[in-house]
């Protein structure tokens, strides 16, 4: 399949909310993330700097997912399994260790603040990026 | 902020998240005339950002104005390009895109209220 196809391929039809999505993810992450940065850091350096770096993963993650090259589905795999690992993982944390966390981030309780969403996308690019994955 | 126009906004999104689910379960593109609602509802959001910028710059309170104002101009970008993306895919998962940015605008317009309220208490 070549390169052109492949990016249609990854962008038609449930890639297409996919995307959208994700990319709703990765501008409010982002800004979130620079007003928590910009207005308050020394509050919560830890969240605030997870906070960042979850946005900067989903911001990869949708542009690889819309550029839809071999090499960029490759970065979205990587960006997906990440983010499925951030959300188990700081879920888990800030359930355990609440006051590790003294202000949410987007991975917090899985994601319990944005509907759980955070924990579901991940898995759903990976199907995605599955399905249509050359042959 | 103005006081009944974003309610009318987000009850104007809900029935317009609502009606997308018909091409969205018949597999087509969102027809013209919701597409025209679209557009409405894109003019309501326009009239709010005018308006809720008039009552920022006379309020005394201390409202966080920068992420105010960047609510309100995100507010205004969701529906163009939520429409550019959705045209290109003429099948029900178009009309999912619009569903999406549908239902993300009363988020927004929740989110700008507490901003409005929130930080001016203190």
């Amino acid at each position: 399949m070549a390169q052109t196809d492949l990016g249609a391929v990854t962008r038609s039809g449930p890639g297409r909310v996919l995307i959208a999505v994700y990319a709703i993810f990765a501008v409010g992450a982002t800004s979130r993330s620079a007003v928590q940065i910009g207005t308050r850091f020394d509050e919560a350096p830890l969240p605030y700097l997870l906070s960042a770096f979850a946005a900067m993963v989903y911001v990869l993650a949708t542009v690889c997912l819309a550029r839809g090259s071999r090499a960029s589905r490759r970065i979205a795999v990587a960006s997906c399994v990440v983010e499925l690992l951030g959300v188990l993982i700081i879920g888990t944390v800030s359930v355990v260790l609440p006051e590790a966390f003294p202000d949410a981030t987007v991975w917090s309780s899985f994601g319990r603040g944005y509907l759980y969403i955070p924990l579901v996308l991940p898995v759903l690019g990976l199907w995605w990026l599955r399905a249509t994955r050359p042959r | 902020m103005p006081e009944i126009l974003p309610t009318v906004l987000i009850v104007a999104m809900l029935i317009a998240a609502g009606l997308t689910l018909i091409p969205l379960v018949r597999d087509r593109p969102v027809g013209m005339p919701l597409i025209g609602g679209l557009v409405l509802i894109e003019l309501g959001l326009l009239a709010l950002t005018v308006l809720a910028l008039i009552n920022l710059s006379d309020t005394d309170r201390d409202v966080a104005g920068v992420t105010f104002v960047a609510y309100l101009v995100g507010s205004l970008l969701v529906l163009p390009i939520a429409g550019a993306w959705a045209r290109a895919e003429r099948s029900r998962w178009g009309s999912g895109v619009l569903l999406i940015a549908c239902l993300v605008l009363p988020v927004l317009i929740v989110r700008m209220n507490q901003i409005w309220d929130g930080h001016g208490a203190n």
